[in-house]
């Protein structure tokens, strides 16, 4: 699965570049995340902004990536779209993630 | 991709068995279930069914067409899943045939929402799937009859608890 990582100092941001994580492609994210985040920053942010479609394998695939981080490091997820946001409201997933609406407010900026 | 001699990715056309249903047949591997679930999609889309109800019809599908996918075939052996789609302006009624094992007991899971209360380690990464299901239907049958899983999922179009 294409994933694309950005690094910044303290924080990392993967964007799936997939328009589903279902049944189908849950073990190649597993495989391609766990590429993605070695020897990275503790936190891992994964930018769900072009996935319109997660099933129950994919949030699975998603809650595998965040338990697989070493202790100190976190999983947060950003962009989810409408039927993304419904798989992780209902299964009351939502709870365990941070979620933040898009990247806007996370990317650093340079100054001065 | 093939194992075998099987085309994994075999998924019929939708047709037309009647003025407003439609019958869709593939078979049973997570590569032509997900062609399946967009072909519908774009099916029920063209019908005016709004978005939110294409993502309600779309996670529930998912997750029974993958629990015949995943349980009532052997890996190797996959056989064929047909799924009859009727709509009406008040109701989605989707039928789901199989002729892989049986639900055990007979009935579908109703065990609700894994836990989600104890340490990150212990957290679930499966077991979602009959909870959504029910969450997302508004009325779920299943009958076994000569040696077939016959699985009725309702959908109702009109009422504010639909738009979950």
């Amino acid at each position: 699965m294409d994933l694309a990582t950005t690094t910044y100092p303290d924080m990392m941001i993967i964007t799936v570049n997939a328009g589903r994580i279902d049944a189908a492609a849950a073990i190649a994210f597993k495989d391609a995340m766990r590429a993605a985040v070695a020897n990275g920053p503790a936190r891992v942010v994964l930018d769900l902004s072009h996935v319109t479609f997660v099933d129950s394998s994919g949030l699975g695939a998603i809650v595998a990536a965040m338990k697989h981080l070493e202790a100190g490091r976190r999983l947060d997820l950003a962009g989810l779209t409408t039927d993304v946001a419904k798989v992780f409201r209902l299964t009351r997933m939502d709870s365990i993630f941070t979620i933040y609406p898009d990247l806007d407010r996370l990317i650093p900026r340079a100054t001065g | 991709m093939t194992l075998g001699h099987i085309d994994l990715y075999r998924t019929r056309r939708p047709t037309q068995i009647m003025a407003d249903t439609i019958r869709v047949e593939c078979i049973a591997t997570q590569w032509a279930v997900r062609d399946l679930l967009i072909d519908l999609r774009a099916w029920l889309r063209a019908l005016n069914l709004s978005d939110v109800n294409c993502g309600t019809v779309e996670i529930a599908l998912a997750e029974a067409l993958n629990n015949v996918v995943e349980h009532a075939y052997p890996a190797d052996l996959p056989g064929d899943i047909a799924l009859d789609l009727a709509l009406t302006a008040a109701c989605l009624r989707c039928e789901l045939r199989d002729q892989g094992a049986a639900l055990p007991g007979l009935v579908p899971p109703d065990a609700g929402l894994p836990s989600i209360d104890g340490p990150r380690e212990s957290l679930p990464e499966g077991g979602f799937g009959w909870s959504l299901i029910r969450t997302l239907t508004s009325r779920l049958s299943y009958e076994r009859r000569d040696g077939e899983n016959r699985l009725t999922l309702e959908f109702n179009l009109n009422t504010a608890s639909f738009n979950l």
